[in-house]
């Protein structure tokens, strides 16, 4: 038997709260963090609605020396470890630095930086391009980041497989503690809700064009019309079940279960790979499906897509045979940043005894999933976090509550 | 024309392209301190160069800017690219 690998510590910045406590407090009842962009001009797009991280200073929380350097999905990343640590009650400088590393993922990089320093190169010239940009809008530059400030020379890295990113970066996690490393800060965190980042997104055609806040996400909806892009996620401090136990650590959950698969290509005839991924996750985690009690789905809200989900998830689970929630509605997709916030959720869901709600969203009879559109007490004692990316990558992750008595 | 680079342009710069690390006081006196001491990596000082050359329009040369520890060698290194260029 492996030794187990759990959560100590969680940071989140989301669209509906910034910080786990008023996340978790709007996410709970429903308070969604959607709303027209504020970032620049949206009028002349098709899609004007985004989930955009309230109130981030990130002057006040980092150091000036950072902020010419860092595009503002590092800062939001870097503020989230910093609580995330302070969560876990770990203090780098007392652990020795390469027993801590830092697995993230990450969608598209810094795009808001890559904007103003491309626009600075077109309109001015190559003098005017910032010496950080060499690095500031690279996949791997919150791992870096994080890595540089917390003194972390452990093993580190990237993925980059859009929204299943979240997922593959916690199961990256889990490998490098399992070989030895006591600590690694993993999760995501996407921001690209500038001009640029936005044309990029829209070429997706999955972006809904809805006007209303409260009709323009609607997965497994009949009126199901693509979705709308957030920024922010989470990051969580992984550890070695052992040590947290030994160090007295307050322990969220357990990453018992993953399991990845990548989409035929069109035309095979062969069927998408999400509901093997689940199958994969659950061998891994060495559980039955009744044991699952929730699962935060993917929720692309593309019809054939929410189809697809839907029936891995009834093929797996049965008919409407466990609860379904998607809270990524209140914030939109994340991207990178999506799956690790939904595993924040899913570990407050098992603190809490509490499944949070998919508000607004009437789903159709046709998915036949017991989607949870109210918020509904429950005993979580492990969660499903399933996550998708664009092009054909599923990944499944399975939480699983302490065990009494330690791990 | 009679331009000279000084340690408050200096400073100046430095703030705008690099900002200013935690426990360094800019104001100080800085003129020998090291740029690693005061918290500048060669990414900083190559931002800081940068700004200089489109500021001043001068070209400094890899040189010059590799071997400046402190402010004081790089002010020297850039009057020196200022008086050559008035001259």
């Amino acid at each position: 038997m492996t030794a187990p690998v759990v959560v100590t510590g969680i940071g989140v910045t989301a669209p509906n709260g910034l910080g786990t406590g008023p996340y978790w407090e709007a996410t709970r009842i429903g308070r969604s963090g959607i709303g027209r962009i504020s970032r620049f001009d949206p009028s002349p797009y098709p899609s004007r609605l985004a989930g955009e991280v309230p109130g981030f200073n990130a002057e006040e929380h980092l150091p000036n020396r950072l902020l010419p350097q860092t595009d503002r999905m590092t800062r939001l990343a870097l503020v989230a470890a910093d609580w995330a640590l302070a969560d876990a009650g770990i203090k780098p400088a007392e652990l020795p630095e390469f027993d801590m590393g830092v697995v993230t993922a990450s969608a598209s990089g810094g795009f808001e930086f890559g904007q103003n320093e491309l626009r600075a190169l077109w309109s001015k010239g190559g003098q005017y391009v910032s010496a950080y940009q060499s690095f500031a809008w690279f996949y791997a530059v919150n791992s870096g980041q994080i890595s540089i400030r917390n003194g972390m020379k452990g093993p580190s890295g990237v993925l980059v497989s859009d929204q299943a990113g979240g997922l593959d970066a916690i199961a990256q996690a889990r490998r490098q503690i399992r070989r030895g490393t006591r600590l690694i800060v993993s999760g995501g965190v996407d921001a690209s809700i500038c001009s640029w980042g936005w044309v990029a997104q829209l070429t997706s055609e999955r972006i809904s064009t809805s006007e209303d806040p409260d009709r323009a996400y609607l997965p497994f909806d009949r009126e199901a019309r693509g979705h709308v892009p957030g920024e922010g996620g989470a990051l969580h401090i992984l550890e070695d079940g052992e040590s947290a136990r030994e160090r007295g650590a307050r322990i969220y959950g357990e990453i018992a279960g993953y399991g990845s698969t990548f989409d035929p290509g069109p035309g095979s005839g062969r069927p998408p790979g999400l509901r093997r991924a689940i199958q994969l996750a659950l061998d891994d985690a060495g559980m039955v499906p009744d044991e699952v009690d929730v699962v935060f789905a993917d929720a692309a809200a593309v019809p054939e897509l929410d189809r697809i989900e839907a029936q891995a998830v009834s093929g797996v689970f049965g008919r409407r045979g466990v609860p379904v929630t998607a809270p990524k509605t209140m914030t939109g997709r994340l991207y990178s940043g999506g799956a690790p916030l939904d595993l924040a959720a899913a570990l407050l869901a098992i603190r809490d005894g509490l499944i949070p709600p998919t508000p607004n969203v009437t789903p159709d009879p046709a998915y036949q999933i017991d989607l949870v559109t109210r918020a509904r007490p429950a005993s979580v004692r492990a969660a499903l976090v399933v996550a998708r990316g664009h092009g054909g990558f599923n990944s499944a992750l399975i939480v699983r509550a302490p065990q009494a008595g330690g791990v | 024309m009679n331009e000279i680079f000084t340690l408050d342009d200096l400073r100046r710069i430095l703030r705008e392209g690099a900002g200013t690390a935690e426990g360094t006081d800019l104001d100080g006196d800085i003129l020998d301190a090291g740029f690693e001491e005061l918290g500048y990596e060669s990414l900083a000082l190559l931002e800081t160069a940068s700004r200089i050359e489109r500021e001043y329009d001068i070209a400094l040369d890899d040189t010059a800017l590799a071997d400046a520890r402190t402010p004081r060698d790089l002010l020297e290194a850039v009057n020196a690219r200022l008086r050559a260029s008035a001259a």
